[in-house]
């Protein structure tokens, strides 16, 4: 490449750009992707940072301290600034804990699924014949079934807990991860230079990792960020069942179901973590979008 | 809002009745769950008691409204012999069965009928004891089978029971929901037409009110029966609006979509109770919260590392966190509305330093480490076993007792405790039958002490035990009355348990309700009330 | 197109063969003895609950299980509720038209409002509404429902009193349950009012639920018009001097309708799934909330069946939509 460009621009015409550039280039016009993407940096920064940032303990109780309201409410103080939660703890702390539970919580999902989902899908791929049937019906199984549902009953059988919910989460993600790659994998094996490095004695592995899966890349990476905030939403919503993150964790789908009483009596209780879970979600969203935008080729004209 | 529902219901009213009743008077209670069914002797859910056995039928005795105290009901008197072994009920005449769109009834109630309603529990090869399910529960529990030695009819309005053993609380057994009266007519008739399954699901009582229709989940309706033995209720539909969310009926009942509801959050309460369209009644229920210390493990066999334990817990937090005027703490097994409940007990006070002194001697100065179980669901004693169990863990770490948090599904947790597999556990009890003996027996006596059994300190003490069991035998009540006390103060000292509280059961009505009055045992009734 | 048809059909046997052996393995898996669940603080005796456990049919191995399990299902046995004791199809008989009622106003909600949202959007491109339309389209499917519903019933009802709070219709009123769709069985009924109670109680529970299908039916009916509208022949009409509305209205739209009709095929699923959580908080009598109870309860029979029955009913719903499909776009039918 090297000597073409140099020849190139000795000659006069302008040097293809470094892919990553590129991508950037495309990416920074949306204006709602670079919003997301900074949105989750400051949520990673708060994750990382979360005891400097923040002063009291996430799961300290302080027992003269029930339903606090925000500081900027009559009864409220600085002291606990956006209020204490129904048994004394501090809002804000768990808040800005619960970026950790978040982040862990997508990056598990989408690392189980995304993992577990090229593997299958690669292998139905390339298989083909029965094993490629059976897969594949299972997946169509899986996507019938309403997710929910299927994430509950698989919460039921192993018991609530974190853990178990990022399972479940993982197991229902899967089916679309499955259904991507075997499509690129489709699309891939009929082009002629997979053919061809087959002809060359190009063993089945070395196909499947080198030659097809960096082609299916751009479709998995959005398809991997979308994963992300479904897997926050998925786990929240059986943290709301109290099927997820047990007490005291601070995971914002857990802080709502216990809040769902104090509706009216103590708005700050709901609606701080589920604006917490729709912020991060958009922005993961609108980051899928720009990632969608950037790397699809269709729409670079 | 009200204007459109006496609107609606008189336009409703008019096209039901002909036009001859003026306005009818409807009725809206939210209730917070849909019933099993509509036969009370398989089911153990107030839910269910609400929507069958309360308003549909009656029973041979019945718990005077608003108190535990009994007064005749389809038996205008009874006696018993000086042995205590035998009671003839003498049955009241001219009581009326509803008439259902199945259903005409040929004669009034008497004798056959309450020979069925038991039959239909205790006899294995009666055609009907399996009919929906046969799993009659409060019968076995109360230990009928084994009290029960036989039902005799002596004639067409007498009936005469015989027991194996004196058992003072059988009276107030009579009184509960599975002791409902069910018509033998009725039973008759669908079984020759080979439609049993109909009995529970369109049910014929001689109660105040008649089911009309059941929208599964969403609606019940009822219908007033102006034949009742007791006259007819001011009410002349009434309605059971299903809404399971506590902040949902709060809203309706501040909408005026329902004009009474169960089971407030305790966080609305003040809002309830500033609201002047809404009074709210509250009264203590008949029941304990509490955490069980299971004293055949240690260090739990050892009395000091129990009161201990109770001296390092703040009851008065908890409280307030969890049962904010919903509570009053609770220093005996039972509650301060039963009989015999002995005041002069004195509770342990608030105080960690003397928690850790006790532990010293008891020979754990570092403290230890242990478990702590805690229910899922929201008990009528217990609204968050959640929330206390972390209370707890706070206050216990600061004496250096570690406590790890531990639950089970529900079915799952009880049987477990009820084995002895915890170390400390929470739980709690409801009062079935008003009577003393339905606490301390059930939960405190060395006969449920055994795996399996109820007393989930596994805890046995003679001493104590003895007073219960000589409680049992006689039916003087002021001889009980200091049995049982004496049986508190022994309680307190060997601490085998932290009481926590008694849930005062609050009752939120529109302020157009008269002459609504709170049970004891948490169960709805609408007879008697009326809305202005 | 017949054979096409067929042809799909074929494919749901296998499916729902999968579907009844998930069902039946998954809750045969759950931990928790159903038989003690059905007793409250007090205990069933070892004797009584073997005697339960063999009624029950839970002691026998778990392939005869699964075969005694098929044969009903075959007959329409799907067995008793262990807690009404009322059989599991009547139950979701019952139940099923709420939800139907629920999700169909939900979808028909997120179509009348988002295709032209989409459309208008594409039209008018990069301007302030197809921004407006792309900023609210993000946050409605980022939105979490449960959360969403709290909020609604919050402002809605218990502040701006608009709406009522809960409940399919006012207790005051009660058609008779013809066809259990009460939109419909209130206007049957010559109960003055009741039609107007049971569509005000319908409002609030179908914004929620279909604002996520809304938020992303308008997303792709935008991006499917906008590639539409870029296609050569598009163009190619536009030269040949057709007017602009025609051009988009006729040619653009039943292309860009095509992949829309997939995802609103698509989104059944999670509209029963989302139906779950709508009906939980906003106490819909339907069999979302119906298998919730049934998770917490170890209802067994109404697990299986409930997810049986679910998982048919989007069966059918894909084979309709893919035959639908298949009828519009002539070029699937072949490839298949």
């Amino acid at each position: 490449m090297t000597a073409e460009t140099d020849a190139e621009s000795l000659v006069g015409s302008p040097a293809p750009p470094h892919p990553l550039r590129e991508f950037w280039f495309y990416f920074s016009q949306n204006a709602g992707a670079v919003a997301g993407l900074v949105i989750i940096s400051v949520i990673i920064l708060l994750a990382l940072f979360a005891d400097q940032v923040t002063a009291q303990s996430p799961i300290e109780i302080h027992t003269d301290q029930f339903l606090r309201p925000p500081f900027w409410e009559d009864g409220g103080s600085l002291t606990f600034p956006l209020g204490t939660d129904p048994i004394g703890r501090d809002m804000f702390s768990r808040l800005v804990h619960g970026t950790r539970y978040s982040l862990l919580i997508g990056s598990m999902v989408v690392s189980i699924s995304l993992a577990a989902g090229i593997w299958l899908g690669l292998i139905a791929g390339f298989a083909r014949g029965v094993i490629e049937i059976m897969i594949m019906r299972l997946m169509d199984i899986m996507l019938t079934m309403p997710s929910l549902l299927l994430a509950i009953v698989i919460v039921a059988i192993l018991g609530p807990g974190l853990t178990n919910a990022m399972l479940a989460v993982s197991v229902v993600a899967l089916p679309q991860y499955v259904r991507i790659t075997r499509a690129a994998v489709l699309t891939e094996l009929a082009k002629e230079y997979v053919i061809a490095s087959k002809t060359n004695g190009a063993s089945v592995l070395r196909q499947m990792f080198l030659t097809v899966l960096p082609n299916c890349l751009a479709p998995l990476i959005v398809q991997a960020t979308l994963g992300f905030s479904v897997g926050i939403i998925d786990a929240a919503a059986l943290g709301f069942l109290g099927l997820g993150a047990q007490p005291p964790t601070p995971e914002w789908g857990t802080m709502l179901a216990d809040s769902r009483e104090f509706l009216q009596r103590a708005w700050w209780v709901v609606t701080f973590p589920g604006l917490a879970i729709l912020i991060t979600v958009m922005a993961f969203n609108l980051m899928g979008d720009g990632l969608r935008d950037a790397l699809d080729p269709k729409l670079k004209r | 809002m009200k204007s459109k529902l006496l609107a609606a219901t008189a336009a409703l009213a008019l096209a039901v009745a002909g036009g001859h009743v003026a306005s009818a008077k409807t009725l809206v209670y939210c209730s917070e769950g849909s019933p099993e069914n509509f036969y009370p002797a398989i089911n153990t859910t107030g839910t269910s008691f609400d929507a069958s056995s309360r308003p549909i039928y009656s029973r041979l005795v019945e718990f005077e409204r608003g108190s535990t105290k009994i007064e005749p009901g389809l038996a205008t008197s009874w006696d018993a012999t000086e042995d205590g072994l035998s009671y003839t009920f003498h049955l009241r005449k001219g009581v009326k069965w509803q008439t259902t769109k199945n259903f005409k009834p040929s004669r009034d109630f008497n004798a056959d009928d309450v020979i069925f309603s038991f039959a239909r529990q205790s006899d294995k090869n009666n055609p009907w004891f399996k009919v929906t399910s046969d799993n009659h529960s409060y019968y076995n529990d109360m230990d009928m089978p084994a009290l029960v030695k036989s039902i005799d009819k002596i004639d067409d309005y007498t009936v005469k029971f015989t027991l194996t053993a004196p058992e003072a609380p059988f009276i107030a057994n009579m009184a509960m929901d599975f002791a409902s009266i069910i018509s033998k007519e009725y039973a008759d008739q669908l079984m020759k037409a080979g439609t049993p399954e109909k009995f529970d699901q369109e049910p014929v009582g001689t109660g105040p009110f008649e089911l009309e229709a059941y929208q599964k989940d969403a609606v019940i309706r009822f219908k007033a029966f102006a034949e009742g033995w007791r006259g007819k209720p001011a009410i002349d539909t009434l309605v059971y609006a299903i809404t399971p969310d506590a902040s949902v009926r709060f809203a309706k009942l501040k909408a005026n979509e329902c004009q009474i509801m169960p089971y407030p959050n305790p966080a609305d309460l003040p809002a309830m109770k500033a609201d002047p369209n809404i009074k709210v009644l509250d009264q203590p229920g008949l029941n304990v919260g509490y955490l069980a210390f299971n004293t055949t493990k240690k260090p739990f066999d050892d009395k000091r590392v129990r009161q201990a334990i109770n001296y390092a817990i703040d009851k008065k937090a908890i409280l307030e966190a969890v049962y904010p005027g919903v509570g009053v703490a609770a220093k005996n097994p039972i509650p301060p509305s039963m009989w015999s409940y002995n005041d002069d007990v004195k509770d342990y006070p608030f105080d960690p330093a003397k928690a850790k002194e006790l532990l010293k001697e008891a020979g754990l100065p570092n403290g230890f480490e242990t478990d702590l179980w805690w229910m899922p669901v929201q008990r009528p004693y217990n609204p968050n076993a959640k929330r206390i169990a972390e209370l707890m863990q706070a206050d216990l770490e600061k004496v250096g007792i570690k406590a790890k948090l531990v639950s089970y599904e529900w079915g799952e947790y009880r049987k477990r405790a009820q084995q002895g597999e915890h170390q400390m556990a929470e739980l709690g009890w409801t009062g079935d039958n008003g009577d003393p003996d339905n606490f301390m027996y059930v939960l405190l006596g060395c006969a449920a002490a055994k795996p399996g059994g109820s007393n989930i300190a596994k805890w046995c003490y003679k001493p104590f035990d003895d007073l219960l069991v000589a409680a049992k035998r006689t039916p003087d009540v002021a001889k009980r009355t200091e049995l049982y006390k004496q049986a508190q103060v022994i309680f307190k000292e060997e601490a085998p348990w932290f009481t926590i509280a008694h849930a005062v059961q609050n009752a939120p009505v529109r302020k157009e309700v008269v002459g609504y009055k709170l049970s004891p045992f948490g169960q709805h009734e609408f007879f008697g009330v009326d809305l202005q | 197109m017949l054979r096409f048809f067929f042809t799909r059909l074929a494919l749901v046997i296998p499916t729902f063969i999968g579907i009844t052996l998930l069902a039946f393995l998954l809750i045969h898996a759950v931990p928790g003895d159903p038989i003690e669940t059905l007793a409250g603080e007090r205990g069933i005796p070892a004797e009584r609950h073997a005697e339960l456990l063999h009624e029950y049919g839970f002691d026998r191995p778990l392939y005869v299980q699964y075969v005694a399990y098929i044969e009903h299902v075959l007959r329409g046995d799907l067995g008793r509720s262990l807690i009404t004791h009322e059989r599991v199809i009547a139950e979701f008989t019952q139940l099923f038209p709420a939800t139907i009622e629920l999700s169909l106003s939900a979808m028909l909600f997120a179509v009348l409002l988002g295709l032209p949202a989409g459309i208008l959007a594409a039209a008018k491109r990069n301007s302030v509404l197809d921004h407006g339309v792309m900023a609210i389209s993000v946050t409605g499917y980022s939105m979490p429902i449960f959360w969403w519903g709290l909020l609604a019933i919050l402002l809605f009802s218990n502040t701006w009193h608009l709406t009522p709070v809960s409940g399919r219709i006012d207790a005051a009123y009660f058609p008779d349950p013809v066809t259990g769709f009460l939109l419909i069985d209130s206007l049957l009924s010559d109960q003055e009012g009741a039609f107007r109670s049971a569509v005000s109680h319908l409002i609030l529970p179908t914004i929620v639920l279909g604002t996520i299908p809304l938020a992303v039916i308008a997303r792709m009916t935008r991006s499917s018009m906008l590639e539409v509208l870029g296609e050569d022949y598009i163009r190619t009409a536009r030269a040949k001097g057709l007017a602009p509305s025609l051009v988009v209205g006729v040619h653009a739209l039943r292309n860009a309708l095509i992949p829309v009709i997939t995802v609103i095929g698509l989104f059944v699923g999670s509209l029963f799934a989302g139906a779950i959580l709508t009906e939980t908080i906003f106490s819909w009598p339907g069999v979302g909330k119906w298998l919730v109870e049934a998770i917490n309860r170890r209802d067994y029979p109404v697990l299986q069946g409930g997810v049986l029955l679910l998982g048919c009913s989007v069966m059918a719903v894909n084979v309709l939509v893919d035959v639908l499909y298949g009828f519009i776009n002539p070029r699937i039918r072949h490839t298949q």
